[in-house]
């Protein structure tokens, strides 16, 4: 891994604090897992997806294509944290 | 020039299959396109199938199916068999479509397979389920058919003259206000008061190209649907992924080259944001229409620089009526306007009158609430005697339909909306009862009470709720968030969980809605 790439465990940590801010504020990150379905269980509609998936985009410097911001990738923060390292490394 | 009034839609779809038989009359999301002939020919067999099934005139028929080709199909074989059809969301949650199907007692039901539990779990049991998109070999609970072998017999025309115009088209469910949706029951004539005032004023022709946002459960799709067929021109289905997706719906208006758009402004909003609109050659494009909420004015500037061509109109009215009150934009919106562009004046087929408080014609300048009369006016409430009756005031003997809506008369430019009266609100143009929510969420075992209110901000709305429970722990946001999307569509999930120690109580003993609307406007 290169020196300057960020590390998997802070991308997933940004994401955290951006889905509770945004769409669960009051909540305590220790709910908000790694593996919480977020998609799949209605938490975040498609509209909420739509401003994540833009968030991922300016803050992690990477494009998703429609076809990347599925269920496989944004259901749960881990998946999308493997996106992204994906992305960037890619 | 005028024409002789017809008794139903159906009529419609048969002129311009033998006026237009090969022209493409419906394309799917998928390209597949089916001609007048073949759409005709295909309904006719739907409706043959529920002839044969005993469904008869005055039924009604449900459809939870993705759009496609076969859906519109279905639709028109419905009507043809003098049949009702009945649009709910196929995604919405199960128990909420079965409350649908069980209260307007379907005799069918057009299921796609990814939702026929939802059919099947249904007491009683739906007569007769049709299902498309089964994967070939699945095995079929007792009374489904394939959609494939529903269709195999061909079916004359019923005589024209059989059909009359107060006969059910379709139903369409809102929310209600007991916490059950409501059926606004609409007819041929209702239906086709408003086709015709479509011709009208949009003056449509078999060249153009209608796009169709809006499912079939939101009445936005009469107009994509029917206006299209009467003039022999084609309609462009646009399924549930691409219609959220601002850049494929850019691409998609651009590559079907779509003459006339009808949408939410919240979904041309989206467009002129994020769907690089200025990129496409949307040359033939020559009207927009908006309906279903505000469209805040900053953004329908930014949309009329982008797309300066067409011609923009913002139509008004709820389910109940169709649209009843319409507007022309102006070419250039002004930089310094703040103001959304009012509602306009009554269409043609309706006639509108503002009430103050007592009933009285409030006059130009001063608030009320609109009532509007007229042949789009619906039939009432499916199985509602109650708040059918409420709906209603009687003026000289004359219907009129209390909208709640809050308007301001502007005799220059026509009603100006002003919000509201009652507790529903609109999202993204559907419209939401905060008491539903409520309902919803007193399900929670945990929940002792619940107050819903919603907030409006950047033109954005906002919903909160407001909980205490009956002892700690309580349950978190995630849960909660978690738990109203298995009771409520997504449109309808708050934004916002707050726990009180007690929800705030007026004199009176009732909710403080006030004092929570306060609170949440301060928390943005």
């Amino acid at each position: 891994m290169e020196e300057n790439s960020v590390n998997i465990q802070d991308i997933r940590e940004v994401l955290r604090q951006f889905i509770l801010t945004e769409f669960l504020p009051g909540e305590s990150s220790n709910n908000l897992q790694d593996d919480t379905p977020l998609r799949t269980s209605g938490v975040l509609d498609s509209m909420a997806t739509l401003k994540l998936v833009s968030f991922v985009e300016s803050r992690f410097g990477i494009e998703v294509e429609a076809h990347e911001a599925g269920i496989e990738n944004f259901d749960r923060i881990a998946d999308i944290a493997t996106l992204v390292t994906a992305k960037q490394t890619g | 020039m005028s024409e002789a009034k017809v008794a139903s839609l159906v009529h419609y779809l048969e002129r311009s299959a033998s006026r237009f038989p090969d022209r493409f009359a419906v394309v799917g999301p998928d390209d597949r396109a089916l001609t007048y002939s073949e759409l005709n020919a295909a309904a006719g067999r739907v409706a043959a199938f529920l002839a044969s099934r005993r469904v008869s005139p005055g039924d009604r028929a449900g459809l939870l199916v993705p759009k496609s080709v076969e859906a519109v199909a279905a639709i028109w074989g419905i009507m043809k068999a003098r049949a009702a059809y009945v649009p709910i969301d196929w995604k919405t949650p199960a128990e909420r479509a079965r409350s649908i199907l069980t209260d307007c007692d379907t005799r069918a039901v057009f299921v796609h397979a990814s939702a026929l539990e939802t059919v099947t779990g249904c007491e009683p049991p739906r007569a007769t389920i049709v299902v498309l998109g089964a994967a070939p070999g699945a095995v079929l609970p007792e009374g489904a058919v394939r959609w494939e072998e529903a269709v195999a017999n061909e079916f004359p025309d019923l005589p024209a003259a059989v059909r009359t115009r107060d006969e059910l088209a379709y139903i369409l469910y809102t929310s209600g206000s007991t916490g059950k949706p409501k059926g606004v029951m609409l007819s041929h004539g209702n239906a086709l008061s408003f086709v015709d005032w479509c011709s009208e004023v949009f003056e449509p022709n078999e060249e153009d190209r209608f796009s169709n946002h809006a499912p079939f459960h939101f009445d936005l799709s009469v107009l994509d649907l029917y206006v299209s067929i009467k003039h022999g021109a084609s309609v462009h289905l646009i399924d549930d992924e691409t219609g959220k997706n601002p850049k494929q719906l850019a691409a998609f208006a651009e590559r079907r080259r779509i003459t006339i758009w009808y949408s939410t402004p919240s979904i041309l909003h989206l467009m002129t944001s994020l769907g690089n609109l200025r990129q496409g050659d949307y040359s033939h494009l020559r009207t927009v229409l908006f309906a279903g909420e505000v469209f805040p004015v900053k953004h329908l500037r930014e949309l009329k620089r982008i797309w300066s061509k067409p011609v923009c109109y913002n139509l008004y009215g709820p389910t109940e009526t169709n649209v009843c009150t319409y507007s022309r934009i102006p070419e250039t919106v002004p930089e310094e306007r703040a103001d959304p562009y009012p509602i306009g004046w009554a269409c043609s087929h309706c006639q509108a009158l503002v009430l103050d408080t007592d009933n009285r014609p409030a006059g130009p300048g001063a608030e009320g609430v609109l009532y509007i009369a007229g042949e789009s006016v619906f039939q009432g409430y499916w199985n509602r005697p109650v708040e059918e009756q409420k709906a209603f005031l009687t003026i000289d003997g004359a219907r009129w339909y209390c909208t709640g809506d809050v308007v301001v008369e502007d005799p220059e430019h026509g009603f100006i909306y002003i919000g509201r009266r009652d507790r529903m609100v609109k999202r993204r143009g559907y419209r939401i009862e905060l008491d539903d929510i409520e309902c919803a969420l007193y399900r929670h075992p945990r929940i002792r009470e619940a107050a819903v209110v919603s907030a409006t901000a950047n033109g954005e709305v906002r919903i909160g709720a407001y909980l205490s429970v009956a002892e700690d722990p309580k349950p978190g946001i995630l849960e909660m968030k978690m738990f109203c999307a298995k009771q409520l569509p997504s449109y309808m999930n708050p934004d916002l969980f707050t726990f009180v120690g007690a929800l705030p109580r007026t004199s009176t003993n009732k909710v403080d809605y006030t004092t929570l609307m306060k609170q949440l406007q301060g928390n943005h």
